[in-house]
This record gives C-alpha cells, structure tokens and sequence, in this order.
C-alpha cells in the first residue's frame, strides 16, 4: 500500500465505508424496533381496538419475522421504496425530495457564511496571538459556540422582521421565483446556522495556525527575509488548510444537525421540520426514511472529505 | 521503584491544579459556573417567590424592583422560574456528562483492549455518529415519553459515541507503553491492567470531552424543551421557559430573555473550563505560547 495510486486508495475509502453504511441502514430500521412498547399500538393510538391494531401491524408487516422485515426493507431500499407516510398521504421519497431543496439551500448557504470567515477571524487570531485582536476574536468565537441557536433565533425574528421589518418572519420561497426572494427568505436563517460554526471553525483554525506558526520551516522562511505577510500566506495558510478541511466536513454535519433546529423557528418546510414533526407524530416510515438520509449524508460527507485530503496531502494513507 | 514514582505523584498533581488555578479562562468558567450553582443551590434566598405561584393580576410585568427579571404570562416570577430552572438545567447537563463519560470511557477502553470487539463497537459509533447527535436525542427522548429522565437518557446516548472515540484513540497509546507491557508481564489480569494501568492515564482527554458534553448537554436540553420534549412543564426548566415565553416575545421580551441568557452562561462557562481542562491536561491540543 505504500506507493498505491490515489485512485485505488479513493476505491479503497469507499469500501471501508460499506459496513457502517449497512450499519446506519440497520440502525434506522431497528429503531422502529428497539422504542419501548408496540409500533402497532402507538400508531394505532391507545383507544384503538384490537382490530385496528391488527390492522396496522399487518399494514406495516409487523407481524412478519424480525429478520423477514429486515431483509424485506432493505429490497425495498434497493429499489429506492422508503414507503409510505402513515400521516401524509404521499411517499416518503416524494417527502423527502419536496423538502430537500430547502434544508440543502440553508445549509449551503450557511455553508458559504462560514467558511470564509471562520477561516479569517481564526488566522486573524492566530497572526495577533496574545493581543487583544486575538482575545477579542476569541471571545466572539467562544459567544457563538454557546449561544443556543434557537434562542438566537427567536430574537433575530424579533429584531429584524418584527421591529425593524426589513426581513419576512417566517416561511420560504423557492429559488424559481427568484434569487432575491429566495435569499431574504434564507439571510436570517442562514446566520444564525452560521454563528456556531463560524465560532467553532475559527478556534478551529486558530489553533491549527499556530501550530503550524511554530514549524521550523516558519523561522526559515523569516530567517531568510520573507516578510510576515508572505510567510503567513505562501507557508503558513497552506499547511493549515489540512486540519481546516477536516473542520470544514465537520461543520457541514454539524450544520445539517442545526438546521434541524433552525427550521423549527423560522417554519422553513425542510428535512428537519419533517423529521421532527415525524418523530412527534410517530410516523415511522418517514422516521426511518429521514435518519437513513442523514447518516447516509454523513458517510458521503467524511468518504469526501478524505478523498480531499489525498488530493491535498499526498502523505495520507489509510491503514 | 514504587518509592520513587510515589513521592512524584502528589507533586504532580499539586503542579496540575496550581496550572489550572492561573489560566485565565478555566478560572472564568469556574467562576460563571459556581456562580449559577450557588445561584440555582441559594434560589429560595435570593427570590422570595414560588416559582409555580401564579398571579393572575400581576401577569407580563415588566422588569421592575419587586420582579428583577418580570412576570410571565401566568403571572409567575421569572427570576424565580430561572433559578430554579438552573436545578433541573445544570443537574441535566451533569448527569449527561457523567453518564456519557462513564459509557464513553467503558466502551473506550474495552474497545482499545479487546481487538476482537474493537471492530463491532467501534463500527456501531461510527454508525450511531452518522446521525445527527441533537436527532438522536429527539428520536430517543420522543420515544421515552416527556420526563427529565429520559431527556437524560437521550442526550446521553447522543454524546456516547464521541466520547468512546476519544477514549480509544488515548487508550491504543496507553496500552503500548511500558508500563502497562510491564503490568502485563507480571501476570497483571485484563481488568486490572485497564482498571489501574489504562484508565487512569485517559482521565485528562475524557475530562476535557466531559466538560464540553456538559456544555453541549445544556444546550440540547433547551433545544429538546423548546421543540417539546424535554422536562415536562409547569416545573421550569431553561429551555422550556424560553418557549413558553415565545409567543411572547415581542411585548414581554424578558420571558424568553433571562432564560436564554442563563444558557449562554452556563454553555460559556462549560467551554472556558473545558479549554483550560484541555490547554493543561492534553498536552498535544496545547495552543497557548
């Protein structure tokens, strides 16, 4: 494995993340399972008759062996079948793909927010290391990492769409009716996703520069009369886009996680909204469809990221 | 040389604390925190109201000298409400680091010495990682019903995983070094040499993933109240008075801000003491020149 072409070590990656691929699916379709009383009843609700009840089991093949559901389900998923919504009345695929427009636009474009200026305020930090730029920016940094996003948002609607009336409060409108639209109805939303990460990102990168600041190859290139500037952007910057780029996989999970929460305030009609509406309601199918989504989007995040990494740093090599 | 290593380990341990009590940001988290605690521990004292007495003629006050924080729509005292929130809030955030560690640094250390069960288990983090921890909790605490208990569960469950990371990845250079190999050879058996040898030599990394499964703890707590599964109302919670005072928040503001505050503090202050944790105790995330 040592001189194996990147090529094969990418094939490679993509077979390691088989097995926790057919984890997750096992996961979302045990859960089902493994939640204390029967599926049947609780969906059935609890003055339901026992015919009702028998009725949804076998609705939901409940009645079958454990393992025959499980192998049943899965030939569905291969054929792209997630089921049918108990509660609205479509499929959990079609659910899925109305709503994925709208969480993939907040998250991209908190995504865009972040990035830039995680990475900036961070570097910024680290080149004023001690000053008070750095405390300053650290202090901010830390403020972003423990406001509670929801709360935030509560305030934010208040602030601007209440108070000052520049934004709309709540609601989305997709990007086809226009990209100005589309972007007042996210900009709110999108901050606020974006504070966490942006806090988390720059103490990320903070202090992954200055750790590279303190390589040797640093005093060389000031030794032999590069200026500050240039040594941080030729030398430094380079070498710590390497721990950045795993920060950043790590921001786009933590986002997808966030939006969940952000959708709740804003009433953006996205996967988040629908999942925990699911959860609360107990429609299973789509319980299942929804957490199969997002580990399955997790996987494909981190299979990324490490592709990157090889293109980047021709030194990594998985074991 | 028992003797030896003996007479080091007080004066160790003495430098490790001496370390903490002059980094700047462990002794501000500290002092947040054990002001919140002494204010959640000292409630009765410091507001003379029941935080459950309604008051239906003194409903959505605003700030004033009788109600520093206000009146909520029940009439009842928010600053009342907001110190004994910090009961249930910070005993939620310290049962779910507790219990997460615990787990973590189990399934950790089993997972480092054990390579037969390392793949299985380290395979079903991965899996459980894969989906978003604040999900989980939702799924997990929808399915238990609205108590504190299973929001404890929940969030614990969530935090497991990372936690089980951390502890391997300390545990698989631990377990190579001399000592332990020493251990070995002297007949040591698996639970000792994990138990006495490993373990202790994980405590900084775990402690440090600890104080910040506190800080992401209370956060999610009041994430999983205002969506409406956490500790079930009319006692208060951080998060479940913020979202009882949502719908108020454009004419009474100080419902939902005091609240919301109390959060922050307390999430700050866990992440200032796990940064000073992780500046003195992990001596390879060390930043600070």
């Amino acid at each position: 494995m040592t001189r194996s072409a990147p090529l094969r070590r990418v094939v490679w990656r993509l077979l390691q993340s088989v097995p926790v691929i057919l984890l997750v699916a096992l996961l979302a379709f045990l859960l089902l399972h493994l939640l204390p009383g029967d599926p049947a009843v609780i969906i059935a609700g609890d003055q339901a008759s026992p015919d009702a009840i028998a009725a949804v089991r076998r609705q939901l093949g409940l009645d079958q062996p454990l393992l025959h559901q499980l192998l049943l389900w899965l030939g569905h998923l291969v054929h792209g079948d997630l089921g049918q919504s108990l509660l609205l009345n479509q499929s959990v695929l079609s659910a899925v793909t109305e709503r994925l427009p709208v969480t993939a636009s907040l998250t991209a474009l908190s995504l865009v927010m972040t990035v830039p200026l995680g990475i900036l305020l961070g570097g910024v930090a680290a080149c004023f290391r001690g000053t008070w730029i750095d405390t300053l920016v650290m202090l901010l940094a830390l403020l972003g990492v423990s406001v509670p996003s929801f709360w935030l948002a509560i305030l934010t609607v208040i602030l601007f769409s209440v108070t000052l009336g520049w934004l709309p409060s709540a609601g989305y409108v997709p990007l086809s009716a226009g990209v100005w639209p589309w972007l007042t109805s996210l900009i709110a939303p999108a901050l606020v996703l974006s504070l966490f990460q942006i806090g988390f990102l720059a103490r990320m990168t903070r202090s992954a520069m200055l750790d590279v600041l303190d390589a040797d190859y640093i005093r060389t290139a000031r030794a032999k009369g590069l200026g500050p500037w240039r040594t941080v952007a030729k030398h430094a910057f380079r070498n710590t886009l390497i721990p950045v780029i795993t920060a950043t996989g790590i921001i786009l999970s933590l986002l997808i996680g966030g939006s969940i929460v952000v959708e709740q305030v804003f009433a953006l009609p996205g996967i988040g909204r629908l999942v925990v509406q699911a959860i609360l309601a107990r429609d299973y199918p789509v319980v299942q469809g929804t957490m199969l989504l997002f580990g399955f989007a997790f996987v494909a995040i981190n299979v990324l990221i490490d592709v990157i990494y090889t293109l980047v740093d021709p030194r990594v090599r998985y074991g | 040389m028992p003797v030896l290593v003996e007479s080091l380990r007080p004066r160790r341990r003495w430098r490790t604390v001496r370390r903490l009590a002059l980094h700047r940001s462990f002794n501000l988290g500290f002092a947040i925190m054990l002001a919140l605690v002494l204010g959640a521990l000292l409630a009765p004292l410091l507001s003379g109201s029941d935080p459950m007495a309604m008051h239906v003629r003194l409903r959505l006050r605003g700030p004033s000298a009788a109600f520093p924080f206000g009146t909520d729509m029940f009439g009842r005292d928010v600053l009342a409400r907001v110190l004994y929130g910090a009961r249930l809030s910070l005993w939620i955030g310290l049962a779910t680091a507790a219990l997460s560690g615990a787990f973590g640094a189990l399934i950790g250390v089993v997972a480092a010495q054990f390579r037969i069960l390392e793949g299985l288990l380290m395979r079903c983090m991965d899996a459980l990682m894969a989906f978003p921890a604040i999900l989980l909790a939702i799924g997990v605490s929808a399915a238990l019903g609205p108590e504190t208990g299973s929001v404890i569960a929940a969030l614990t469950v969530a935090y497991i995983p990372r936690t089980a990371r951390i502890v391997r990845a300390s545990a698989l250079v631990v377990r190579e070094l001399e000592y332990v190999e020493a251990a070995r050879v002297a007949g040591a058996g698996a639970a000792r040499i994990i138990l006495r040898h490993i373990l202790p030599n994980c405590v900084g990394p775990l402690l440090v993933q600890v104080s910040f499964v506190f800080a992401y703890a209370i956060l999610a707590e009041a994430t999983l109240s205002f969506i409406g599964i956490g500790p079930p109302p009319p006692a208060p919670s951080w998060g479940n008075i913020v979202a009882e005072g949502r719908d108020y928040a454009v004419d009474a503001w100080w419902i939902m801000l005091f609240p919301g505050i109390a959060i922050s503090l307390a999430t700050l202050a866990m992440n200032l003491l796990g940064d000073g944790l992780r500046d003195v105790l992990d001596p390879r995330l060390k930043v600070e020149g």
